[in-house]
């Protein structure tokens, strides 16, 4: 099978000896279910606070200024200190989810937000302030102003932030290791319940095993991973230039 | 006299704006009056725009911005403490310099105001008797679908007439309509306006001295006081008068030599 590719490698369990029938099936429905978690806490925080920051916010309060630095900081924080923030908060602490997708999702959701929220933010600037004066000057409210004319006009560019940081979380090992993406699971996960892996954390595992069909198993599932994200670049460049606007 | 039985429809009573401490325009008082075209002109940064604004509270939107003294609309104080900027944005519209479509279809930028204000009836008809008391329903009306951005410029000023229309105002409020328009598309709006001020008052910003002369009731002529002191700029109203006695027999110096264009 020179070009073939065996479908045992996304269908099949994780194997410790048989390395020849292992595959990635309980990482790939983790990834699958960690990004929907974060898809679905990313959008609705990161366009409203962009939202918010960008439209709403009086610039000259104290309290705006601090937001708006610590978003900017955020962006340059390294993935591991989330890791350790969940561990703390989200896994035990407030939230006590124990080592579950949820809390992964949530995680790697506030470790992308910052991008979101930037690239929000861009879009938002790159709707020309005629727009907003011209639903005004009608009479509009400035919450209806914003909702049907500004947020439609940069959706694109908000989702383009949107795709990328999905690309990103869909890298993220390292802070999934520390909110319990196990190395080696060999069931389905289940979003609120139970043990979970992830790609790129069972990718990590094949790769330090000594077998050397284990290093052409983790080889192939880093292939997998790069076609994966360069789908979902490819995407976010055609949104951009397919909604790209001269104004 | 003809000119006490005119109703007025804002008094500008000792007006003056502040953009943060820097005083743009002082001491105005200026009458406008209901069913007729008032222009303001005056040489750049003399605060044409910065009066014009603060008619339909659209200077709260910069947050320096400050007015002082009284601007009464139908006598009543426009920014009463129990006064919503929205409700006065409803009732007196505003269309502006560069043609500002919504990035929708043609019927949907008519639309866009009276389902948002909620109002009342069939929207066809609304947008049908805007688009005609615009003059453009002949132009568009077989492709009111289209996007509003495939329109000419003229066309795209003439729609966002008809969208201001479309809301019912008293007044219409417009800073230099024409500035990025063709002759032709220009002289579509003139005549337009004089249409329009049958229904509505009107108050043009101009730097067109020859449209101030074509379309306008009344003039007032603003020009840059700079004699304050160092590096003070303050727009003021020099004299504001019937356009033709602006134009051919003022009662300011200034004023005539602006209007001959030995100045500006
Ligand atoms: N948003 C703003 N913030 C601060 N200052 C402003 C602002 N808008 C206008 N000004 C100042 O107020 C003064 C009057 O400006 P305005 O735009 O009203 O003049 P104008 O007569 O409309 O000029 P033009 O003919 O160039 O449009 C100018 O000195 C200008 O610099
Ligand atoms: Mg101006």
């Amino acid at each position: 099978m020179a070009l073939g590719v065996n479908p045992g490698l996304f269908l099949n369990n994780p194997s410790s000896f048989r390395p020849e029938e292992a595959g990635y099936r309980p990482a790939i429905l983790g990834t699958i279910q960690l990004i929907g978690g974060v898809i679905l806490i990313i959008v609705p925080l990161g366009i409203s606070a962009a939202t918010y920051l960008e439209l709403f916010a009086d610039r000259t309060r104290w309290y705006n200024r601090i937001i708006e630095l610590n978003i900017q900081n955020l962006a340059g924080v390294p993935s591991i200190v989330f890791g350790i923030l969940g561990l703390a908060f989200i896994v035990r602490g407030i939230f006590d989810l124990g080592f579950v997708v949820a809390a992964g999702s949530m995680t790697v959701a506030i470790l992308v937000l910052p991008t979101v929220i930037l690239a929000s933010r861009e879009a938002i600037r790159a709707v020309p302030s005629s727009l907003l004066d011209g639903a005004l000057a009608l009479g509009a409210t400035r919450l209806q102003a914003v909702r049907k004319m500004v947020l439609p006009a940069a959706a694109p560019g908000m989702l383009t932030g949107v795709i990328l940081a999905v690309a990103r979380a869909i890298g993220e090992a390292a802070p999934l290791l520390l909110v319990g993406a196990a190395t080696f699971v060999t069931f389905d996960p289940n979003f609120w319940d139970g043990g979970y892996s992830a790609l790129p954390v069972m990718i990590y595992s094949y790769a330090g095993r000594p077998q050397e069909e284990f290093h052409v198993l983790a080889a192939a599932g880093v292939l997998v991973m790069l076609v994966v994200l360069f789908f979902i670049n490819s995407i976010a460049v055609w949104l951009r230039a397919r909604f790209e606007r001269t104004w | 006299m003809e000119q006490a039985a005119k109703n007025e429809v804002f008094s500008l009573k000792d007006m003056s704006v502040h953009y943060g401490s820097s005083l743009a325009v002082d001491s105005v008082n200026l009458p406008i009056y209901e069913n007729e075209i008032t222009a303001l002109i005056g040489p750049s940064g003399c605060g044409k725009s910065t009066v014009l604004r603060s008619l339909n509270r659209m200077n709260d939107l910069i947050p320096s911005a400050k007015v002082g003294g009284e601007v009464l609309y139908h006598g009543q104080d426009m920014y009463g403490s129990d006064v919503d900027p929205v409700q006065v944005r409803k009732v007196i519209g505003m269309v502006f310099q560069k043609p500002n479509p919504f990035p929708k279809s043609i019927y949907d930028n008519i639309a866009f105001g009276p389902q948002t204000l909620g109002m009342k009836g069939n929207m066809d008809e609304i947008v049908e008797g805007a688009l005609k008391q615009a003059a453009l329903w002949d132009d568009v009306k077989d492709r009111l679908k289209d996007n509003a951005f495939g329109m000419s410029g003229g066309q795209q000023q003439r729609l966002c007439i008809a969208r201001a229309i479309a809301v019912k105002p008293d007044v219409i409020l417009m800073d230099e309509p024409c500035s990025a328009l063709d002759p032709i598309s220009t002289f579509k709006i003139e005549d337009l306006m004089m249409e329009l001020k049958k229904d509505y008052t009107i108050v043009i910003v101009t730097h067109n001295m020859q449209q101030a002369a074509r379309v306008a009731d009344r003039t007032a002529f603003f020009t840059v006081d700079t004699s304050r002191g160092e590096g003070s700029r303050v727009g003021t109203l020099v004299e504001h008068d019937e356009t033709t006695k602006i134009f051919s027999n003022p009662s300011d110096e200034r004023t005539l030599d602006y209007v001959t264009g030995k100045f500006g």
